[in-house]
């Protein structure tokens, strides 16, 4: 047996149960195809909203229909690799309750990859799809003087700002082994987080603004970025080099979120059932 | 009557034990209603009146949807999950031999569901906004109940269309794909996103005619007082009428799908 290290064992993991679903969900090829379509429409006509009220108005908070696609789709593919990746993690409290979780704990193999993967679904790639979609066409509508920085700025932003939200869906987890009942919170901040986003960071209350840059630091997603690249000023008050700290604030939600999962791990008790 | 009045009062139990959950549930309720509130509020900023609504009425509705979206239904009824899984394991055959009739079985327990998450779900986020943003609210106790009539029949024909997509299970067995074209017709069509009479058009036209509207922007124009007397009756009347075409629709299909469980049983 070859030694992995943790996280080649927890990607090992993670890539066999996830392939073990994603052949199971090929075996009707037709019905993969439409859920994978219909998942695209429905976060489609999330975005039809936002066209909607561009046919009625101008400008929004101060930003044209690009620069809010810009924000849209940044925000989106961000949140749809998510939630491709860990949106199964919501699931865990129905496992923690009726102690199916058991099975997982005695498999020898990372916890965190098994219950990540646990039915991985590939049709939520029509979010990312869709994301990515809007974010093309806001970049091709979008009036900016391109700059190497803002450039490399843009993947940067997606890359991060999956990883924050990936971080927040953990962390909501880990609070499952507690409050198995609660996983409706976890939804306020990533689906919540990913509308709130969608939008100019003008249109809501600044203390609002404030508690998304420095308690769930979710601004750090493509708010802070998206505005350098729009030229535009930080909100807030908080200093311009904020756009650049993307990385870091990815590491430190992912440490949290490490941190969070052993602890809820060491305080489960088996339902017993 | 007396067994269904006993389903329904099951159905309130037995989603008022989960208390956490409610809680969260208000928890996120409010924060949506906060971030759509901050839209609506740059949206009528640029277009004050847009749809008929001032400032104040388009906040109310904000909080109406979110306090309705569990109620009617809007993102899923609650309850289809359950039976499309009943349908395909075969545990509805048990089902089918009680001495109780399937949707009326069905109904009387989402109508216990739908009046826990009304008193659970809807009073606290509704409060906590009104708190907020000071929307429009009823003209007396007689605006209210004519409210909660409309509720109701919003969410009678939720349960009409969510127990259709369930009926599906029994030639499709796998519900998810009819599910999800139903979850998009319901967040779209019933004006959760965006009012349907803020919608340009044809499109405006016709989603103001679909069943959907029924679940939230009827009731949300009777709450803010935009029907009187008659118009009223004709607002409770459409959706009796959606609510009357999508039971016979439900009957029928289960009506065939049970002549069918029977051939093959035997």
């Amino acid at each position: 047996m070859r030694a992995y290290g943790p996280v080649g064992d927890s990607l090992r993991t993670y890539r066999l149960v996830a392939g073990m679903w994603i052949r199971s969900t090929m075996t009707y090829r037709a019905s993969f195809a439409l859920t994978l379509f219909t998942s695209f429409c429905v976060t489609f006509f999330d975005f039809v909203v936002i066209l909607l009220m561009f046919g009625q108005v101008r400008s929004l908070g101060g930003f044209t229909f690009a620069e809010v696609a810009l924000l849209y789709g940044t925000a989106g593919t961000a949140f749809g690799i998510a939630d491709l990746t860990m949106g199964s993690l919501q699931r865990m409290g129905k496992r923690v309750r009726d102690g199916s979780l058991d099975t997982f704990l005695m498999r020898p193999a990372p916890l965190l990859a098994q219950v990540a993967a646990d039915k991985f679904a590939l049709r939520r790639f029509g979010r990312v799809a869709q994301g990515l979609f809007v974010l093309v066409w806001g970049l091709l509508l979008l009036d900016v003087a391109w700059t190497p920085v803002k450039v490399l700025l843009l993947p940067v932003t997606v890359v991060c700002g999956a990883v924050i939200f990936a971080a927040v869906m953990v962390l909501g987890a880990s609070a499952l082994f507690w409050t198995q009942d609660a996983a409706e919170v976890t939804n306020s901040f990533t689906y919540g987080g990913n509308t709130l986003l969608g939008y100019p960071p003008t249109i809501f209350a600044q203390d609002l603004v404030r508690g998304v840059v420095y308690v769930v630091p979710l601004a750090f997603v493509n708010w802070l970025p998206a505005l350098y690249v729009l030229d535009r000023p930080a909100p807030a008050g908080v200093p311009d080099w904020a756009a650049f700290a993307s990385p870091l604030v990815a590491a430190v939600c992912c440490g949290v979120a490490g941190l969070a999962w052993r602890a809820g791990i060491r305080s489960y008790r088996s339902t017993g059932s | 009557m007396r067994l269904y009045a006993t389903v329904a009062a099951g159905g309130f139990r037995r989603y008022a034990t989960y208390r956490v959950a409610t809680a969260a549930g208000v928890f996120t309720n409010t924060v949506f209603g906060f971030i759509l509130s901050y839209t609506y509020i740059a949206l009528w900023d640029e277009r004050p009146r847009l749809g008929g609504y001032s400032m104040d009425d388009a906040l109310a509705y904000v909080w109406i949807g979110q306090a309705l979206i569990t109620v009617c239904g809007m993102m899923g009824g609650g309850f289809e999950d359950e039976l499309i899984e009943r349908i395909r394991t075969g545990d509805i055959a048990v089902d089918l031999y009680r001495p109780a009739d399937l949707q009326t079985w069905w109904f009387s327990a989402n109508a216990g569901r739908s009046a826990y998450q009304l008193l659970g779900r809807g009073v606290a986020p509704m409060a906590l906004g009104w708190l907020a943003f000071r929307f429009t609210l009823p003209s007396g106790p007689g605006g209210w109940l004519a409210f909660l009539v409309a509720v109701a029949l919003g969410s009678t024909v939720s349960f009409a269309i969510w127990y259709l997509v369930a009926m599906s299970a029994f030639w499709l067995l796998d519900g998810q794909g009819v599910v999800q074209v139903a979850w998009l017709g319901g967040l779209f069509f019933s004006g959760m996103l965006l009012p349907l009479n803020v919608f340009p058009g044809a499109l405006g036209e016709v989603a103001r005619v679909l069943p959907w509207a029924s679940l939230l922007q009827v009731p949300a124009d009777v709450y803010l007082g935009k029907y009187e007397g008659w118009e009223l009756a004709g607002a409770y009347a459409f959706q009796g009428a959606w609510a009357v075409v999508l039971f016979g629709a439900g009957r029928a299909a289960q009506a065939a799908a049970t002549r069918k469980v029977v051939v093959q049983g035997g």
